[in-house]
């Protein structure tokens, strides 16, 4: 298993490169000069452009500036600096944070929303509740994220705090605590919901017809323990691989969300690098969501074994 | 008063004359898309303690979907059970609510299954799947459970059980895997045991050693057991009676000796011969010849008659009831005098 564990760190080495190496030169081939944006209208002195130019490193090849980039990372723990001259790393501490915040609410709505629809789907198959259940997640799955967000707000933030008188789901920022991050919490979650729900009501449905099933019927087991101990426990194993996966998704998905609802992380963050033009803010947040990514696919596949006896890593 | 005889089971002994289990006209219907198809058509049979009842026939003859319906896991719907009784010690099970109708599955009616590997859990231990039965029902501690589940073990002859309990139904191999499946069904020492084709999954020398043990096991604690199976071979041995099906009926009920000497009906009849014998080495193998029936589109009269060598006229239209031929045999053929003495065919 140890083995297994370090032979998954070596295979992600490659796959991080990659996907740095491939947003650099995305961000490289941008149009536009990074230098000449910092002073908008106004006219620069060439000498001071020119030093910045070199401080950079924008002169040399592409390549070159990768390997300047990435040897930084890695040799030095050192994410490089904004054209302002902050250093990245102090730039995203807190933003990560956040993000990693509204990903985990989100995850956790997730889970618990997507489980409990899937397993009542599955438990009233064929009758009302089930097709609306059905309806209702092709519903989230069809309408992007911008929509539900806006209308939410709309609703849930402004209307409801007029109709009652006080703020319930404050609509942007963080200031209220976990109560701000409600909101964008769900419009990030919602396809994710919904792919859920379904897939947690084919896989309890398939579990129920298994041969063992109905032997632990056999066994005189109350419905109760057939479903909740025997079924459940096998039904929940493709929804940990599901649900591991999309924490990197979601954190992913933020952009999206923490631009409606002006949420101070990393969303919001790169989506202000890729209008400067800074690549390092990009780059570096872009090699930190694949980090969490690779870990958490790991995570998931360590866990696989934990929850299927007949699974081992060697 | 009438609540007392439908809800309250009579504890062991005491009965006078009624058997340990009786199955009376028992129907069975699924509701499928294509229509209702009739897989149980007034099947009745009854079991004794200490008694083997083989029950043969081929897939889809409804020999499982009876065994099923004593069990009570019959998924209901699709399945319906339009007309009959089960008596379980002089009570319908039938009309049995929920609640007492599991008490009796499992502690005092158990079942083994086909494939072992399909119908044990594959994410628990054996040892928790063994003694599950002790704390559910006997609400044993874990420690004195897991104890019984090693006894268990032993007593079925899995070698080390100690080491072994704690390991998992895919770590074993597909004999001792099917006696762990017999060492959960007799946990609570079961008053019935039906075995549903125990032996189909396993090697020809596994076999033996599984009906030997289902055999031994059933001498000592005296239980009523069904054997399910389409080999006619596993039967002869262990069997006390056989009711052979077909096309969700019983067309045969004879003890084991007189049906391998005489069958009273061509189907049996056609079961024995196809049965491979070392003194007709390089000949062709005999077989029935056509196809099981549609159960959503039953032949009319007796159902066997497309394929039966001593079809007359009025087999296609008639129905054979199950006449008698002694006290112990009967048979569902219109010309069962011809079949027993070996005419035309």
């Amino acid at each position: 298993m140890g083995r297994y564990v370090i032979r998954r760190l070596i295979q992600a080495i490659p796959v991080l490169l990659g996907a740095t190496l491939f947003i650099f030169a995305i961000v490289f081939a941008l149009p536009g000069d990074p230098i000449a944006a910092l002073a908008g209208e106004k006219r620069q002195d060439p000498n001071i452009v020119m030093i910045m130019r070199d401080q950079y490193h924008l002169n040399d090849p592409l390549l070159l500036q990768y390997w300047y980039y990435i040897s930084g990372i890695f040799l030095r723990g050192d994410f490089g600096k904004t054209f302002a001259g902050v250093p990245i790393t102090q730039l995203m501490a807190g933003k990560f944070q956040v993000t990693l915040n509204l990903a985990l609410v989100a995850l956790v709505m997730e889970a618990v929303i997507g489980v409990l629809l899937g397993l009542w789907a599955a438990l009233r198959r064929g009758q009302a509740i089930d097709t609306m259940i059905l309806a209702a997640t092709l519903l989230l799955i069809s309408v992007p994220p911008l929509v539900t967000g806006f209308v939410l707000q709309l609703w849930l933030g402004v209307w409801l705090k007029q109709a009652v008188g006080t703020e319930i789901f404050p609509i942007a920022g963080i200031s209220a605590g976990l109560r701000s991050y409600l909101l964008p919490g769900f419009v990030l979650a919602g396809t994710s919901i919904a792919y859920l729900t379904r897939l947690t009501r084919t896989s309890l449905v398939e579990t129920l017809r298994s041969d063992y099933i109905r032997t632990a019927t056999a066994k005189g087991l109350s419905r109760r323990r057939v479903i909740g101990r025997h079924g459940l426990r096998n039904a929940l194993i493709p929804l940990v691989t599901f649900l591991g996966a999309d924490l990197g998704s979601l954190m992913g998905g933020a952009v999206i969300t923490e631009t409606i609802f002006n949420i101070p992380g990393i969303g919001l963050q790169i989506y202000q690098g890729v209008y400067l033009r800074e690549q390092p803010i990009v780059v570096g947040i872009v090699t930190i969501l694949v980090l969490v990514y690779i870990v958490a696919n790991l995570v998931v596949d360590l866990l696989y074994a934990v929850l299927d006896p007949r699974i081992r890593y060697e | 008063m009438r609540k007392a005889s439908t809800d309250v089971l009579p504890a062991e002994g005491g009965l006078g004359n009624e058997p340990l289990l009786a199955v009376e006209d028992l129907h069975v219907e699924f509701a499928t898309r294509a229509g209702i198809v009739r897989a149980v058509n007034g099947v009745s049979y009854s079991l004794s303690p200490g008694e083997t009842l083989a029950v043969l026939g081929e897939s889809g003859s409804g020999k499982s979907v009876t065994a099923q319906a004593i069990m009570g896991i019959l998924d209901m719907p699709p399945a319906r059970i339009p007309k009959g009784e089960i008596r379980f010690r002089g009570t319908d099970l039938l009309k049995l609510s929920d609640e007492a109708r599991t008490q009796v599955r499992g502690q005092r009616i158990a079942m083994v299954f086909q494939d072992a590997l399909s119908a044990l859990n594959p994410v628990f231990t054996v040892g928790w799947q063994i003694s599950e039965m002790f704390r559910v029902h006997r609400g044993m501690s874990k420690r004195d459970a897991v104890n019984k589940a090693v006894e268990l073990m032993d007593k079925v002859r899995i070698p080390a059980a100690r080491q072994r309990v704690n390991d998992y139904p895919h770590q074993f191999s597909g004999g001792m895997r099917q006696r762990i499946m017999i060492a959960m069904s007799i946990a609570l020492d079961p008053e019935v045991l039906i075995a549903d084709e125990p032996t189909t999954a396993l090697d020809v020398t596994v076999q033996a050693q599984i009906m030997e043990l289902l055999a031994e096991l059933q001498r000592e604690s005296n239980m009523g057991m069904i054997l399910i199976t389409h080999d006619l071979g596993v039967v002869a041995d262990v069997a006390d009676k056989i009711a052979v099906m077909y096309g969700g009926r019983i067309v045969e009920n004879a003890p084991v000796h007189d049906i391998y000497k005489t069958p009273a009906h061509p189907y049996t009849k056609g079961l024995l011969e196809s049965i491979p014998r070392v003194d007709l080495k390089g000949q062709e193998l005999y077989a029935i010849k056509g196809l099981p029936p549609n159960l959503l589109d039953m032949p009319t009269g007796c159902a066997f008659h497309p394929r039966c060598p001593y079809r007359q006229d009025n087999c296609v239209t008639d129905n054979p009831p199950l006449y008698e031929i002694s006290g112990t045999r009967s048979s569902a053929c219109h010309y069962w005098r011809e079949v027993l003495d070996g005419d035309q065919g």
